[in-house]
C-alpha cells in the first residue's frame, strides 16, 4: 500500500538540482543543532537556548487582547460568520480593499506619519520572501546581479538567486566604519560587477540592517538614491524590520528620504515589507511589494497570483490594523519590551567585557567576539562557534553565515524566548567569556601581536585597527564598547 | 519648482514585459464585461450574468453550519488557544494535523480506492502555485510540457510565465467525445521535437476543465504507459476530483498506480486544491502530492515562496479532520451539482443546444457550432461578442481554452443562485428563439 519503492533518479530540472536552496549553509547548522536539543527550562536546562531564529515573540498579549475583544473579525465566531462567505470567496490579486487601507496605514504610521503611502500601491505576496522573489522577477533576467551590502540575511541567497537565476554581488561593509554602506564600496562592488560581465540591475538593501541591528542614516539613503539614480539602476529597500526600532535615530523610509529629492527618479524605487518580525505573525504569510514604478507594480500584481494572501487573514488584519488605538499602543509597547531586551543583554555582556556594534533596530544584535578567536580568521571563527553551540549550548549565528567580509562577530537574537531564558543565555555566555579569557591570558600578549601578523585575512586596516583598538588596553574595560 | 528630467526609461525584466500573464485574452475580457455591468437580481436585472467563473457557491451553507457548531476551529473568538503557536509557525513541512485531514479528505474523495500518505503533501498557495512549482522542478527553460486541448486558460501564465517552459498541445476533438488518445499525443510529441523542444513531462487535468468530465481509465492506463515509454514526468491536477456528481465515476492517477503496485510511480504528481470542491479559492490553499523523494523535498524547500497561512490551515484542519463533516460535505456537495448540471443541460436542451456529455466540475461544454457562420476561430469570437453585449452573459469561448475546433463554449453553473440560472437560461431560450426566426 504505501509507495516504498526506491527512487530512481529521475531527471529533474537545473533549478531543483542545484545548491541555491542554500540550505546546506552552517546557518542551519545550528537550527538543527537545537532542533536536536532543544532548551526548556524544566525538562530540558542543558539544551540548547536558540538565539539564532529572529522571532519577535514579546507582543502576543496584546494581539491576543485585541482577538479576544473582536470576535468579529474572524469569520469563524457566530459573531463574524455572515462574513464567511464572500471572504472565502475573495481571490481578487488586488487584495480586500480594508486590507490594502489599512496596511498603508500602518506603514505610514511606522514611518512616524513622515509620509502617507497609496494603498492603490500596495500589492500582496507570501511574506517577504515572496516579496522580494518577485520584485527579482521584475526587475531582472537570469544571469543579472543585484548588490548586496554585506553582512546581509542568509535567506536573501535562496530568495534573490535560485528561481529567478539572478547573481548577488555583495558591497562589503567593515567593521571601521560600524559597517556603513559608503558610496566607494558600492562602486567598487560595481566595478567588479562590471570586470564579471555581469549586467548590475539594482542595489537590494534591508533598512533596518540584518543582521546589524541599525537603521540607515539620512546621508547614506540619500547616497544609495544618488547611487542609482546615476547608474539608472533599481534600489529595492527591504523594511521588514521598520517598526522593531526602540531606540534613536527613527526609522527613516526610502519612501521619506525620496520626498525631498527631485532628482530622484521613482520608478528606480520600491520597497519590501511584511508583518512578520514587527507584529510577530511570520505564520500568516503577510508580505508587501510596493512599488513606486507603475509597471512594476502591475507586475508584481499580476504575479502576486502565485503568492496571495489567505483572505481569512487579509480580513482579520484588516479590521486589527485599522484600530488606532490598538496600532498606537502596540508599536509604542512593542518598542518599549525590544529596548529592556536589548538594554538587558548588551549590559549584560559589557560588564564581562564583550561590545556589540551600537543598534536600535531589530530583534538581535551584532556581537564583537573577536578577541575571543584563536585565530583572526573564519577557521578561528567557525572553531568558536562550534564551542558556543555545543558546549556553551547557544546557537548563535557567526558572521560568515551572514556573508561578512570579517570574522569574529555573531548575530544574538533576543526576542524570541521568555525572560528566564533570558536570565539563562546571559549566565551561560558571561561564564563562557570569562572562562575563554583565562584560557588566553595564559597566551602572552606577545603572542597576541604575532597572531595579528599572520591573519588570513588580508586586510592591513583591520591589523592597525585591532593594534590601536582599545582591546589591547585591557579585554575588560568598558572602552571595548565599540563607538557610534 | 521641480524641475522636469529627461530619464532614460530604466528597463524591466523580460518576465515583466511579456505578455505570457495571458491577461489580454477574451477569457478574461467577458470578465471585465461583467465587472463593468454586474447583473443583480434587484438592482440591475439586465445586467451581465457572469458564467465565465469556475466557482463553487453552492454547499456554503454547510461550512457556515460548522462554524457556527465548533468553538474549537473558532477558537480564537473565544479565548485564543493556541493563537502565539499558530502565528509563529512558518515550517514547510506545514502543520502536520492539516496535511492529515488533507491526506484524509483525498482518500475520501476517491472512496477510499487511493491512500495518501501526509509526508508526502506539499502545501502552497493555491493549485495556481503548485502548478507554477512543479514545472519549476521538472523543466527548465525552453523545455515543454505536453497538455491536452482544451485546457484551462490560467494555464498559460501558470506554467509558462517565469518558468520559460514551453506548453505543446494535445490535440482532442469532438469526433471521440474530446478523449486524449496515443495518437494525439505521439503527435504532439513529435510536433515538439520538431520545434527542437525538449518534452518533460505531461499534465492532465481530471476531472477536465473544460469539459466537465472525468478521463476513461483506459485513457489514464495510456496516458501513464506514454509517459514511461517517453521518460517524462505526469502530473495530475485533480482539482475538481471532489465535484463529481457521482462519487465511482472519477478515477483518480493514484488508483491507477496503486493497482500497477506503484510501479513507475516516481515520475507521477498530483495537484489538489480546495478552492473549487470546498469554494474556498479565497483561503489560497493547493497542495502537491508527489511519488518522488527527490520533487517533494525540492518543492516543500521552494513551497517557502507559497506557504499557506498558519491561521487557515489550523481551520481547515479542524474541519476536515471532522469526518462526520467532511463525509456529509461531500456527498451533499455532489448532489447540488448535479442537479444543478441537470437543470442547465435540460434548460440548454429545449433551447436547442446540445453539450457534451459530462459528469463533473462547476460548468458543462456547450457545442454552439451550428450557429457559426464559419466554423473558424474569428466566427466563434464574434458570436462570443454578441452572447457578452447583446444576451448579456458571460460564458467562455473555446479558443480562449485552445480548442482546436471552434464553436465550444465553457458555461458555468455553480456560481450563482438557481433564481439567476433560471435568469440565464431564460435569456439564451429567447436568443435562440431569436436566431431561429432570423
Amino acid at each position: 500500500m504505501e509507495f516504498k519503492r526506491k527512487n530512481k533518479t529521475q531527471l529533474l530540472s537545473k533549478i531543483a538540482t542545484n545548491d541555491r536552496h542554500g540550505e546546506n549553509s552552517p546557518y542551519f547548522d545550528g537550527w538543527k543543532a537545537y532542533d536536536n536539543n532543544p532548551f526548556h527550562p524544566t525538562q530540558n536546562p542543558n539544551g540548547v537556548i536558540q538565539m539564532g531564529l529572529a522571532e519577535n515573540k514579546l507582543c502576543f498579549d496584546l494581539i491576543k487582547k485585541w482577538i479576544m475583544e473582536n470576535p468579529d473579525a474572524s469569520i469563524c465566531t457566530a459573531e463574524g460568520v455572515d462574513k464567511f462567505k464572500d471572504v472565502a470567496i475573495f481571490q481578487d490579486y488586488h487584495g480586500l480593499k480594508e486590507f490594502r487601507e489599512a496596511i498603508a496605514k500602518f506603514m505610514g504610521r511606522v514611518g512616524g506619519n513622515k509620509v502617507t503611502f497609496d494603498a492603490n500601491r500596495i500589492v500582496m505576496s507570501s511574506g517577504a520572501t515572496g516579496a522580494n522573489e518577485t520584485i527579482m522577477f521584475c526587475l531582472a533576467d537570469p544571469g543579472d546581479a543585484f548588490l548586496l551590502p554585506s553582512p546581509y540575511y542568509p535567506g536573501f541567497a535562496r530568495d534573490l538567486r535560485w528561481r529567478t537565476g539572478l547573481e548577488i554581488v555583495p558591497v562589503d561593509c567593515k567593521s571601521s566604519n560600524n559597517f556603513r554602506i559608503t558610496r566607494a564600496a558600492m562602486e567598487d562592488a560595481y566595478e567588479k560587477a562590471q570586470k564579471w560581465n555581469l549586467n548590475v540591475k539594482g542595489i537590494i538593501i534591508a533598512n533596518p540592517s540584518n543582521p546589524l541591528g541599525t537603521t540607515l542614516d539620512i546621508e547614506t539613503m540619500r547616497s544609495l538614491v544618488a547611487f542609482v539614480n546615476e547608474k539608472n539602476i533599481h534600489l529595492v529597500c527591504d523594511e521588514i524590520y521598520a517598526a522593531t526600532v526602540f531606540d534613536s535615530p527613527r526609522f527613516v523610509s526610502v519612501a521619506e528620504v525620496i520626498q525631498d529629492m527631485d532628482c530622484c527618479n521613482r520608478d528606480l524605487i520600491h520597497i519590501v515589507y511584511s508583518l512578520s518580525k514587527d507584529m510577530g505573525i511570520p505564520g500568516f504569510r503577510v508580505g508587501i511589494v510596493y512599488s513606486f514604478n507603475d509597471d512594476v507594480m502591475l507586475c508584481a500584481r499580476k504575479m502576486s497570483s502565485f503568492g496571495l494572501v489567505s483572505s481569512q487573514t487579509q480580513y482579520l488584519l484588516a479590521s486589527m490594523l485599522s484600530d488606532d488605538g490598538f496600532v498606537g499602543n502596540f508599536l509604542r509597547e512593542s518598542s518599549k519590551r525590544l529596548a529592556k531586551r536589548h538594554y538587558v543583554f548588551t549590559k549584560g555582556l559589557e560588564q564581562v567585557g564583550i561590545s556589540c556594534l551600537t543598534s536600535n533596530a531589530g530583534l538581535f544584535f551584532w556581537m564583537d567576539m573577536r578577541q575571543l578567536l584563536k585565530e583572526q580568521s573564519f577557521k578561528g571563527e567557525i572553531e568558536l562557534w562550534r564551542v558556543i553551540l555545543n558546549e556553551v549550548k547557544l546557537n548563535v549565528s557567526p558572521s560568515s553565515s551572514f556573508q561578512c567580509s570579517e570574522p569574529g562577530w555573531f548575530r544574538v537574537c533576543f526576542a524570541n524566548m521568555d525572560d528566564k531564558t533570558v536570565e539563562v543565555a546571559l549566565n551561560r555566555i558571561r561564564a563562557f567569556v570569562l572562562d575563554r579569557e583565562n584560557q588566553e591570558s595564559n597566551r602572552s600578549k606577545r603572542c597576541w601581536r604575532k597572531k595579528h601578523l599572520r591573519l588570513s585575512f588580508s586586510s592591513t586596516r583591520l591589523y592597525d585597527e585591532t593594534i590601536m583598538s582599545p582591546c589591547m588596553i585591557s579585554p575588560h574595560s568598558p572602552l571595548v564598547r565599540a563607538k557610534t | 519648482m521641480a524641475i522636469e528630467i529627461e530619464q532614460p526609461r530604466v528597463g524591466l525584466s523580460k518576465v515583466a514585459v511579456s505578455k505570457t500573464h495571458g491577461e489580454d485574452s477574451p477569457y478574461f475580457a467577458g470578465w471585465k464585461a461583467y465587472d463593468e455591468n454586474p447583473y443583480h437580481e434587484t438592482s440591475n436585472q439586465s445586467g451581465v450574468i457572469q458564467m465565465g467563473l469556475a466557482e463553487n457557491q453552492v454547499s456554503f451553507d454547510l461550512l457556515e453550519k460548522y462554524l457556527e457548531e465548533h468553538s474549537e476551529a473558532s477558537s480564537w473568538g473565544k479565548g485564543a488557544p493556541g493563537f502565539r503557536e499558530n502565528a509563529l509557525f512558518q515550517d514547510y513541512h506545514g502543520l502536520k494535523s492539516f496535511r492529515q485531514a488533507m491526506a484524509n479528505f483525498m482518500e475520501q474523495i476517491r472512496g477510499g480506492r487511493a491512500k495518501f500518505d501526509p509526508d508526502r503533501i506539499v502545501l502552497t498557495a493555491g493549485a495556481t502555485a503548485a502548478n507554477e512549482l512543479l514545472t519549476f522542478i521538472l523543466a527548465d527553460p525552453g523545455d515543454a510540457l505536453l497538455i491536452p486541448t482544451p485546457y484551462y486558460p490560467g494555464f498559460d501564465r501558470d506554467l509558462r510565465w517565469r518558468t520559460g517552459v514551453n506548453i505543446v498541445p494535445i490535440h482532442c476533438d469532438s469526433s471521440n467525445n474530446f478523449q486524449i488518445t496515443p495518437e494525439a499525443m505521439e503527435a504532439a510529441y513529435q510536433s515538439a521535437e520538431s520545434m527542437n523542444l525538449k518534452v518533460r513531462g505531461i499534465l492532465i487535468t481530471n476531472p477536465s476543465n473544460p469539459l466537465g468530465a472525468t478521463i476513461q481509465r483506459s485513457a489514464l492506463e495510456q496516458i501513464l504507459d506514454f509517459a514511461v515509454n517517453k521518460n517524462i514526468h505526469l502530473v495530475s491536477d485533480e482539482i475538481y476530483s471532489g465535484s463529481t456528481f457521482s462519487s465511482s465515476e472519477f478515477i483518480s492517477i493514484a488508483e491507477i498506480l496503486e493497482t500497477r503496485g506503484y510501479k513507475d510511480a516516481e515520475r507521477v504528481h498530483i495537484v489538489y486544491s480546495l478552492s473549487k470542491d470546498l469554494g474556498l479559492p479565497g483561503f489560497r490553499v493547493g497542495t502537491i502530492y508527489s511519488y518522488n523523494d527527490q520533487v517533494v523535498t525540492t518543492a516543500r524547500r521552494m513551497s517557502s515562496f507559497t506557504l499557506i497561512s498558519s491561521q487557515t490551515q489550523h481551520l481547515l484542519a479542524c474541519m476536515l479532520s471532522n469526518k462526520e463533516f467532511s463525509e456529509n460535505y461531500i456527498k451533499t456537495n455532489r448532489e447540488r451539482l448535479s442537479k444543478r448540471y441537470d437543470m442547465i443541460i435540460k434548460g440548454l436542451k429545449k433551447a436547442g443546444i446540445e453539450c457534451l456529455k459530462g459528469n463533473a466540475g462547476l460548468f458543462c461544454w456547450m457545442n454552439l457550432s451550428p450557429l457559426l457562420e464559419k466554423p473558424t476561430r474569428e466566427s466563434e469570437l464574434a458570436l462570443w461578442k454578441v452572447i457578452l453585449n447583446e444576451v448579456k452573459l458571460n460564458i467562455s469561448p473555446g479558443s480562449s481554452c485552445h480548442c482546436s475546433e471552434p464553436g465550444w463554449f465553457r458555461v458555468c453553473f455553480a456560481n450563482m443562485s438557481e433564481q439567476t440560472l433560471e435568469i440565464a437560461l431564460e435569456r439564451i431560450h429567447k436568443f435562440m428563439e431569436q436566431r431561429k426566426r432570423n
